[in-house]
């Protein structure tokens, strides 16, 4: 049963607030899932910690090449930065295609990750552009590449009764990357992804430096293509090289039927062409001139 | 269960009110401060119904704690317009047919509201990601875009 809901103004208090109520609180910020999960009994806690008014955490920065995105940032604020839009057009796409307007004015891109649904837009962007998460707790501070924060379907390794994130963080594209983001679904508003793909690419002479590929929901998380990555790096770029990536693809994914996501064998069918349309459109972004 | 006093700004009047930490701010309005013009469909995120407008942006009431609003400024449906001073955006809903039963209305125009007052003049297209959202099962939308877009040329007039 809900006893409390506090409304601290720094993270210092926030930690504090978790330590001494043993397990007892939990953090909240844009709610719009935990506050569905609650009176369904699945999650239960005596007492809110609200960090949507902290400060430090409702920003968006980019210092020595590492963007940050804090804790309490909505996914429209993301979807509208300039920033973001232009050194990591990935996470814009994929912030701007969660749920609907007005929940993207309330969720945040870091409680899209911490509740580690397998096919959370923002994670699979942010895995692909290497993105990790700085968490603090009262007992000590630790940094978690987001691809390694799911631990099972909407299970999250981060315990939000006793931690918190403060931030997700990667590398700006520098002017010779790209990253973009796809998304198959029923509908354009309000629609679970069927298929979503992000990727992000670093050309050099004509040649792919590196890949990431990660696509979702095909596992219990956002997945690495790394066969698919494999047979890009140090090639030269072409859109052969390309198709035989995405097939590549396809060997790592495991989509599951479903009413809300479609078959496996159309989810199947259709993963090819949507990893080969996110690596041209990530190579486009990565060739074009005055970035 | 501990009561907290929320004070916030509603319709532009300080209020304070008595609410529990599990109070949902579409509960508030419309229970405990009467005002029923904000429609609770879904409950859950989904309708839009809910729609009110916070610190300038849209939001799902029923997805909002009531305290989350604390020092926040909301504004529902009844404090856009009064019955001799609509709103641009009342006006051109009546006057286009963009209501039938009308229980999507307060929050279709809560979301049209928040986008025209930070773009008076938006095209169909910034006029269908802020009403994506919002679920009308009665006009199939192209009313209620054509009233939008009619609202934001009075927009430009009017205020
Ligand atoms: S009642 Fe809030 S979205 Fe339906
Ligand atoms: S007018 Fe009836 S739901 Fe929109």
């Amino acid at each position: 049963m809900l006893k409390d809901y506090l409304l601290p103004e720094s993270t210092t208090k926030v930690v504090s607030l978790l330590d001494n109520c043993n397990g007892q609180a939990r953090i909240i910020a844009g709610g719009t899932d935990l506050l569905l999960d609650l009176p369904d009994g699945k999650v239960a806690t005596e007492c809110l910690i609200d960090i949507s008014r902290i400060a430090e955490l409702k920003e968006i920065s980019l210092e020595d090449g590492i963007i940050k995105i804090g804790a309490a940032v909505t996914h429209n604020q993301v979807a509208k930065s300039d920033l973001i839009r232009e050194k990591a057009p990935a996470l814009a796409s994929a912030a701007g295609s969660v749920g609907s307007y007005q929940i993207r004015n309330s969720g945040t891109v870091v409680g899209n990750v911490v509740n580690a649904q397998p096919a959370a837009d923002t994670a699979v962007a942010l895995v692909a552009l290497g993105a990790s998460a700085d968490i603090v707790s009262s007992g000590g501070n630790i940094t978690v590449p987001v691809e390694k924060m799911y631990a099972g379907v909407g299970k999250s390794i981060v315990d939000s009764t006793a931690q918190l994130v403060t931030c997700v963080k990667f590398p700006a594209a520098l002017a010779n990357e790209g990253s973009a983001f796809v998304r198959l679904e029923q509908r354009k508003a309000l629609a679970l992804p069927m298929l979503n793909v992000a990727v992000m690419v670093s050309l050099k002479e004509g040649k792919f430096e590196w890949v990431r590929i990660c696509m979702a929901p095909v596992g219990p998380g956002p997945v690495r293509a790394t066969a698919g990555e494999d047979i890009l790096r140090g090639a030269k770029v072409s859109p052969e090289l390309i198709n035989e990536a995405a097939q590549a693809a396809v060997k790592q994914a495991n989509p599951r039927s479903s009413a809300l996501r479609g078959s496996k064998e159309y989810r199947t069918g259709v993963l090819p062409a949507l990893v080969a349309k996110a690596l041209e459109s990530a190579v486009a972004g990565a060739m074009e001139i005055n970035k | 269960m501990d009561n907290k006093i929320l004070k916030f700004s509603l319709n532009g009047e300080l209020k304070e009110v008595i609410v529990s930490p599990s109070d949902m701010l579409v509960d508030v309005l419309r229970d405990k401060l009467n005002l029923t013009g904000t429609k609770k469909g879904c409950g859950k995120g989904e309708c839009g119904a809910c729609t009110v407008i916070m610190n300038g942006e849209a939001v799902n009431s029923c997805l909002v704690p009531a305290m989350k609003a604390m020092d926040a400024e909301v504004e529902t449906i009844e404090g856009i317009g009064s019955p001799e001073r609509l709103h641009p955006l009342q006006e051109t809903f009546m006057d286009l047919g963009a209501i039938q039963c009308g229980f999507c209305t307060p929050g279709m125009i809560m979301s049209s509201k928040a986008l025209l007052d930070k773009n008076p003049n938006p095209g169909k297209k910034e006029v269908r990601e802020a009403i994506s959202g919002n679920i009308c099962r009665c006009t199939g939308y192209v009313k209620i875009e054509e009233a939008v877009l009619a609202a934001s040329g009075k927009y430009k007039t009017k205020r």
